[in-house]
């Protein structure tokens, strides 16, 4: 199947645009949206611009959902696009979220943790009405409490249970990691690889197989060990410094999803884990991608590859929501060639039928 | 450095412009936009991944008496890129460091604690002791 070239209609593309740029601007009786205003009301809009988008940067991504009206895929493809104009200047020492500075913390294992719950700006135990109070201008937020004590950086979950080996380890290694930006997509994918594509992957699609893990396929029984939310610095080594610095700060959700148990003739049984890395505040994001990352980690585990979320090349080839748009949208372009010969199959295939 | 890097361009610029106008110095490469590749660690302690790219401004000034500073600051306000390669350049000088560190790295790092203090205690506020109760599983 193809599309072919064409020619003309320059009049019409450019009308077309035309009308876009109104449309989007809506009417002009409405005070236009600033950027801004994007940036500081639309923030979850703007975390997964970013996480999707693959770039962190809440300015540009508020100016991307502003051009795209809203179409948050649209605005990840503005983003990916821009991205690929910037030269990159280094990689960043692997950031540490043991440090993280906690806005939101919980975790579904340990009542009693050390360093406590604590919620956060959370939607969670909202009564999910809508507030018709935010029909009309607020100008004023209502003051947040505030309370004494500290909430600073606080041990991870698997540093907890870590200490008894009830928790599979942390296996690090010195290996320079495979980056999606540089080298395509190769199988077996191993598990650096299988990381960055979940974390630039489409939130609806990781949710859709994350969930499918729990209904049965491919379930490895999950608990949320741990999620966090909160400020991560970013330290990079540049060559002509030869020494760390801090360039600033990022937020960044972490989810350490816990599941049931492995164990060898070495090894006695312990806890599985499936881990979930985004940028911004994206938590359901965050949960869905450790589901599929410890589905994806079943044959490492040696259990049985039988689902759609364990199937790694079927996650990673359908990931990617610019890339799905473009091979789905693209059934948009002129396939008049191709559609009249499988015209002219048709017809002959029912004239010998009818004979 | 890493006040340097949280602070706007006007922070730097009101607190080093204090005692005159910003020193005179040469720019010798930007300020330019780029990427920083941002990695994680998979189950946060393990090996390193890709998790995607930060926008990120870099400068290198000269002073008038030779001493070199770069910056390398997230976003893309290369005023600020310039202005932290600047205060780097002139904290070299063994003569000026102290000066600086008190006009000028001092009260941005108070301001950006300040900051920090205050979401710790918003956060502190949500801070929760569940109960649970014995009798659901028995």
């Amino acid at each position: 199947m193809a599309y072919v070239a064409i020619k003309g209609g320059e009049q019409a593309i450019d009308n077309a645009h035309a009308w876009l740029a109104e449309e989007r601007r809506g009417d002009t009786a409405t005070p236009a949206l600033s950027v801004s205003q994007i940036q500081e009301q639309l923030g979850r809009s703007v975390d997964r611009v970013m996480a999707e988008g693959s770039l962190y940067d809440r300015e540009l991504a508020a100016l991307a959902i502003k051009q795209a009206q809203g179409d948050l895929i649209e605005a990840a493809f503005l983003l990916r696009a821009y991205r690929t104009t910037l030269p990159r200047f280094a990689h960043s020492v692997a950031v540490e979220t043991g440090s993280m500075r906690i806005e939101r913390r919980v975790s579904a294992i340990f009542k009693d943790l050390p360093g406590g719950q604590v919620l956060g700006p959370t939607y969670d135990y909202t009564h999910r009405l809508l507030d018709f109070s935010l029909l009309g201008d607020e100008t004023v937020a209502p003051e947040t409490e505030t309370a004494a004590g500290h909430v600073g950086t606080m041990p991870r979950v698997p540093d907890i249970l870590g200490h008894e080996g009830l928790l599979e380890a942390d296996a690090p290694s010195s290996r320079e990691p495979g980056d999606l930006t540089r080298e395509p997509l190769t199988f077996p994918a191993e598990r650096d690889v299988r990381l960055q594509a979940l974390a630039r992957g489409d939130e609806g699609f990781l949710l859709g197989l994350g969930y499918s893990t729990q209904r049965g396929y491919g379930g490895s029984h999950p608990f949320a060990g741990e999620i966090r939310m909160g400020e991560v610095s970013v330290e990079i080594e540049p060559a002509e410094l030869g020494f760390d610095i801090d360039i600033g700060d990022l937020i960044m959700t972490e989810c350490q999803m816990v599941n049931q148990f492995k164990g060898s003739k070495t090894v006695p049984p312990q806890f599985t884990r499936g881990y979930g890395l985004v940028f911004g505040f994206g938590e359901r994001k965050a949960m869905a991608m450790a589901l599929v990352d410890r589905a994806m980690r079943a044959a490492e585990l040696g259990e049985d590859v039988t689902a759609p979320a364990q199937n790694v090349e079927f996650v990673l080839y359908h990931s990617d929501n610019i890339e799905a748009t473009g091979f789905v949208e693209h059934l948009k372009l002129p396939h008049y060639v191709d559609f009249q010969s499988e015209l002219q199959n048709v017809r002959r295939m029912r004239k010998e039928a009818a004979e | 450095m890493a006040v340097l890097a949280r602070a706007s361009a006007n922070e730097i610029d009101t607190l080093l412009t204090k005692h005159g106008s910003v020193p005179s110095h040469t720019i010798l490469r930007g300020p330019e936009g780029g990427l920083v590749m941002v990695r994680g660690r998979a189950g946060g302690g393990g090996s390193a991944f890709n998790l995607g790219d930060m926008t990120v401004t870099r400068c290198t000034v000269r002073t008038e008496s030779g001493f070199v500073g770069h910056a390398y600051v997230a976003g893309r306000e290369t005023r600020r890129a310039e202005l932290a390669a600047l205060v780097d350049a002139l904290m070299q000088d063994p003569d000026r460091a102290a000066d600086l560190e008190v006009r000028v790295i001092a009260p941005l790092a108070a301001v950006q604690a300040r900051h920090a203090a205050e979401r710790a205690a918003k956060a502190a506020a949500t801070r929760v002791q569940f109960f649970a109760m014995q009798t659901m599983r028995t």
